[in-house]
């Protein structure tokens, strides 16, 4: 089949790799119509996160139609279905307490040990995202192997199509917890860092939760200008003094919470942030966290912090004062998407969220590798790539 | 050659006396460690007790404690999830373990069980005749809720003393406290989920696949 394999920074490129196949009786396989290039794909094209070997097919958010099913898989051939990108037993302690994003069994054994030194706890398995969570093969590919797939994949309705559904695999739910972590109030005024995909569902949620206002920062016009379009105000981080403004559109008080959708890689020009880039570049390992960093200092006191945004390791000068002196609240993860993607689903069929209006670009797979040069340098247009193995592909197998 | 024969029976030497020093602190350590510890269990100890290697884990399982301790009082089961084991054969009152190694190599453990408490605790020890000198023990308790059950694996081991004993440490090819722990992993998985975790894309790629392939 054909996929998108990882050769180095900013190296991908789409290749001839095997045919996956059925390995354990909950497993099914998965014919992929649409997968996305997400923003934490650009942490891996960027080579910031540790564990990825040349070979490794990247992806992971995907659906499609079922072809093949294993002994005691619950899916039925031929069914569409959306699958979440963390992958999830349904049977161990956190699974059970709808933690799907630390599940204890999914990452098998013997890569466990790296997350395991490095954060204390071993992570859960991810699709197409490094060694370190799980090394499964991902879903910018025309097959997946999906295990457990009695327990993660949602079945959708053909009357809904593709570009609607999609985003239940990964972004819709984390923008959906990421407003859900911010614990919001009716009369809150929430400020969200970043308006890529998971930054624009978050204030989507945040408005659907009720928030009184909601600011979204971030200096791309076009991405601002979405934002806009959803109900935000809006902040340009090149041209205006964030904290500044914050505390003046939130009446002296502070914004009530802040959702830092930005992560690792946050651009800024703080001599902290430059600092880091270059740490960053040397594998010391050092996020850049201009972001968040300025989202702590923003909130008001006894406010709420929440961070969909990925980080890997570790950062300097973390303002770890404000944190205390202020009784922040801070709720970070990855997405538990099992947990959502019912009632989103729900919430898309009626309307309430809409998913279609940031993509930006519909590839076939076979120009992926084009998808993720432009998702990165172009991204005040490239809002969102979606790629689809089945469009413009010759029919000679 | 001779040089090296030389420096190893310095070694030896230097050696001895450290190990003789060493039993000597050890017990001056233990002493003190007598009756006044905390209530953590004693292979989480900065300093070990005893000369052997010793190591312990806990895994929590959602399986109640019946079913898991049936299944491990069955030994024939265990190679289902310790992956170095390739079988555990009954012979009298003694278990066999054949133990893989590379190239076709195998290592053979005769243990017997020596304690059982049904549904709480099973041990077991090497007998004359084993390659490696081992005491095992598996325990089984009631976690707090609907959690299951709390299953502690503590092994010490006693590899033939020196360079034989490092020789068949890198047969085993990794530390067995990282083998262990990863069995034990795997059977947490095997017990919760029915399988045995793998992100190989195909069925030639997985690790059980692989080591069959090496052997042959
Ligand atoms: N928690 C999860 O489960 C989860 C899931 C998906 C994505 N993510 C993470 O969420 C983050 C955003 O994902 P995305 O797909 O929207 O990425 P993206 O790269 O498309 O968007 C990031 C946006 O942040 C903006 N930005 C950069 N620095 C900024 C700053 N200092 N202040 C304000 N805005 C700034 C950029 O201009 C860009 O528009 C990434 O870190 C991604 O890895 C997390
Ligand atoms: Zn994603
Ligand atoms: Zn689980």
């Amino acid at each position: 089949m054909r996929a998108l394999t990882w050769h180095g920074t900013h190296d991908v490129r789409v290749d001839t790799v095997d045919d996956p196949e059925i390995i354990n009786s909950r497993d099914a396989i998965i014919e992929v119509t649409s997968t996305a290039i997400c923003g934490s794909d650009l942490h891996l094209y960027d080579g910031v996160i540790p564990g990825v070997l040349p070979g490794d097919v990247l992806g992971h958010e995907f659906m499609g139609r079922v072809v093949e099913t294993g002994s005691d898989s619950t899916l039925k051939k031929g069914q569409r279905v959306v699958v979440p990108f963390t992958i999830s037993c349904g049977g161990c302690f956190h699974c059970q307490i709808q933690q799907f994003s630390a599940c204890e069994n999914s990452n098998p054994a013997e890569k466990q040990d790296m997350s395991a030194k490095l954060y204390g706890h071993s992570m859960a398995a991810l699709f197409g995202y490094s060694h370190m969570t799980g090394g499964y093969s991902g879903g910018q590919a025309e097959y997946v192997r999906v295990p457990y797939s009695d327990v993660g994949p949602i079945v959708v309705p053909d009357h809904l199509d593709d570009d609607k559904v999609l985003f239940l695999s990964d972004i819709l739910p984390t923008g959906w917890m990421a407003a859900e972590n911010a614990e919001i109030q009716p009369d809150d005024t929430v400020a969200v860092w970043g308006c890529g995909p998971v930054g624009l569902f978050a204030i989507q949620s945040a408005i659907v939760m009720g928030a009184s206002k909601v600011i979204a920062i971030d200096h791309y016009p076009n991405r601002l200008a979405l934002a806009k379009q959803l109900g935000a105000e809006v902040i340009d981080f090149r041209k205006t003094n964030v904290r500044e403004a914050l505390m003046e559109m939130s009446g002296g008080i502070g914004v009530d919470a802040v959702i830092d959708a930005v992560g690792m890689e946050s651009h800024g020009f703080a001599v902290d942030n430059l600092v880091d880039v270059v740490k960053q570049k040397v594998g010391m390992g050092a996020d850049r966290a201009s972001a968040l960093k300025q989202a702590i200092l923003a909130v008001r006191p006894g406010g709420r912090v929440s961070i969909p945004g990925v980080y890997g390791g570790m950062t300097d000068k973390f303002p770890l004062g404000a944190l205390m002196e202020k009784g922040l609240h801070i709720r970070s993860g990855q997405t538990h998407v099992q947990r959502y993607t019912k009632d989103l689903l729900e919430k898309i069929e009626d309307g309430t969220l809409d998913t279609t209006f940031l993509i930006s670009h519909r590839l076939p797979l076979e120009d992926a590798a084009r998808g993720y040069e432009c998702f990165r340098t172009e991204q005040d247009s490239w809002t969102k790539v979606v790629l689809k193995p089945g469009m413009d592909t010759p029919a000679t197998n | 050659m001779t040089n090296d024969k030389q420096l190893g029976l310095a070694g030896t030497v230097a050696g001895l006396g450290l190990a003789i020093g060493g039993l000597a602190f050890g017990a001056f350590l233990s002493q003190r460690r007598k009756g006044g510890d905390d209530d953590a269990p004693f292979y989480t100890r900065k300093s070990p007790d005893s000369d052997n290697a010793v190591l312990g884990r806990t895994v929590t399982i959602r399986k109640p404690r019946a079913e898991l301790y049936a299944f491990w009082r069955d030994f024939g089961n265990l190679p289902r999830f310790m992956e170095n084991v390739e079988t555990i054969r009954k012979e009298g009152d003694h278990r066999v373990w054949l133990i893989k190694a590379p190239a076709g190599q195998t290592v053979e453990i005769k243990t017997e069980v020596c304690e059982d408490v049904e549904g709480k605790r099973i041990a077991w020890r090497s007998v004359e005749g084993s390659d490696i000198e081992t005491r095992g023990s598996v325990e089984f308790a009631d976690a707090p809720g609907d959690r299951g059950t709390r299953v502690s694996l503590v092994m010490s081991y006693n590899p033939p003393a020196g360079n034989l004993g490092r020789t068949i440490a890198k047969l085993f090819q990794r530390e067995p406290e990282v083998q262990a722990r990863h069995d034990l992993k795997r059977f947490k998985g095997l017990m919760e989920t029915g399988e045995i975790a793998t992100s190989a894309h195909r069925k030639e790629n997985t690790r059980a696949a692989k080591q069959q392939e090496k052997e042959t």
